[in-house]
């Protein structure tokens, strides 16, 4: 297998990162990475935590040289190199980076899941407008792979905060049995693209095949983390098995509007990269001071339409609201 | 009876876990005898869609639209509130596909 951290993997050219990975020679697990600057999503460092971790599990020898690349402190204070059982060769004193990012974090059971979400605003010294976003899709994504994946390895979760672009990018990954395999249990599919396309629609779940999910799934986690990217106009991606789903950030003009089908939505799908045994998330969003969070669930609440019927009853008026 | 969500779930509610034992060992026991029941959210800042589905569309859903005049909700701010709004609505438009009606 090989792994490499090119100089630059951001969700616009993430492609580049995962068509060097191979999982041929399933031995070995080589790293390189870039000789002078590496700088990648969350998601590719969650992918490659996760992957070193899956390896060691499995017994696949890792080996590989940590360059001493300019943002070799940045990758050591995101904790990559254990999970890749390799030493980085420095160690990092202080925390001037505390309050920027979530470094990758292991996660394979509820109570993990819920110290993570906990440890979120110590570590972000986050106002609630930043801390909430990154709850919530935290909450959503990893709760997900826990539930879907049977990740032997449960899932890895990283995130990155940019205060200058005032933007927020997140990463998960799995090794588990991927999209395609969960959704094969109860929809017929026959290709990765077409359960990625089925999982980012709202109330379809592989755990049943009833539209609108049974009482513990509403199979619609995928489809709000796609809309909190689509309605703050960012990039989202889905990779599993072969298949790369990524949604652009569409025309600057107008507002942006989200579909149920997410081949209505800004976006495109790769499909031949090589075969990823699992799933790995990437999302960006915006998260300027006074962007509210609760504005952009309300804006996904009113794109939510399950496409069993054309809504005849506003039923959610008949809801008792008490102060 | 009213039930104290908080108390289950911090201030950010998202354990289905914790959902699935509200619901299960209170609201479902509870509608079903016809007692009212108060989903009090005071102190809750965020919840997610697979919590407060987790808690009460399967309810709604096995007794249908009339349980909306026993189930109400209490203390939600705007984010809760509007994740309420979606559950009800889609879980009562999935009863009525299911039931042929419209």
């Amino acid at each position: 297998m090989k792994l490499y951290l090119p100089n630059s993997a951001n969700l616009q050219n993430i492609e580049g990162f995962f068509k060097r990975y191979s999982p041929k020679g399933p031995k070995t697990l080589q790293f390189k990475m870039h000789d002078r600057y590496v700088h990648v999503h969350p998601a590719a460092l969650a992918m490659a935590a996760c992957l070193g971790e899956a390896a060691h599990l499995a017994g696949v020898t890792l080996r590989g040289r940590v360059r001493r690349v300019r943002s070799l402190p940045y990758l050591i204070r995101m904790g990559l190199f254990p999970f890749l059982r390799l030493d980085p060769g420095q160690e990092i004193a202080g925390h001037e980076e505390a309050g920027r990012f979530i470094p990758l974090t292991q996660i394979r059971n509820n109570e993990e899941l819920k110290a993570a979400i906990v440890n979120v605003i110590p570590l972000l010294h986050a106002e609630s407008e930043i801390a909430n976003p990154i709850r919530y899709l935290f909450s959503e994504l990893v709760r997900n792979a826990l539930e879907h994946a049977r990740s032997p390895v449960g899932a890895f979760v990283c995130a990155q905060y940019y205060r200058n672009s005032e933007r927020l990018s997140i990463g998960v990954a799995d090794a588990g049995r991927g999209i395609r395999a969960s959704i094969t249990e109860h929809h017929p599919v026959t290709s990765a693209m077409e359960a990625i396309a089925l999982a980012l629609q709202p109330g379809v779940t592989g755990v049943t095949r009833r539209i609108g999910g049974n009482e513990s799934n509403a199979g619609a986690g995928l489809f709000f983390t796609k809309g909190i990217a689509r309605l703050s106009r960012n990039y989202f991606i889905i990779y599993s098995d072969d298949c790369l789903f990524k949604l652009l950030r569409g025309p600057e003009s107008g507002d942006p509007v989200l579909y149920t089908d997410p081949a209505d939505d800004p976006h495109f799908f790769t499909i031949g990269l090589p075969e990823w045994r699992g799933t790995v998330v990437g999302i960006d969003i915006s998260v300027a001071p006074g962007s509210s969070f609760s504005e952009l669930l309300s804006a996904i609440d009113k794109a939510y339409d399950l496409d069993v019927k054309k809504r005849k009853k506003a039923y959610y008026k008949m809801i008792q609201f008490l102060k | 009876m009213t039930i104290l969500v908080m108390e289950f779930t911090a201030d950010f509610a998202e354990d289905k876990d914790a959902a699935a034992k509200i619901r299960d060992q209170k609201i479902r026991p509870a509608i079903r005898d016809g007692k009212e029941v108060i989903l009090d959210f005071t102190g809750v800042t965020l919840a997610t869609q697979s919590f407060i589905h987790a808690l009460v569309s399967d309810v709604i859903r096995t007794t249908g639209e009339s349980v909306l005049t026993l189930l109400k909700f209490k203390g939600c701010n705007k984010e809760v509130k509007g994740i309420v709004r979606t559950v009800v609505q889609y879980s009562l438009e999935i009863l009525e596909d299911e039931n042929g009606e419209g």
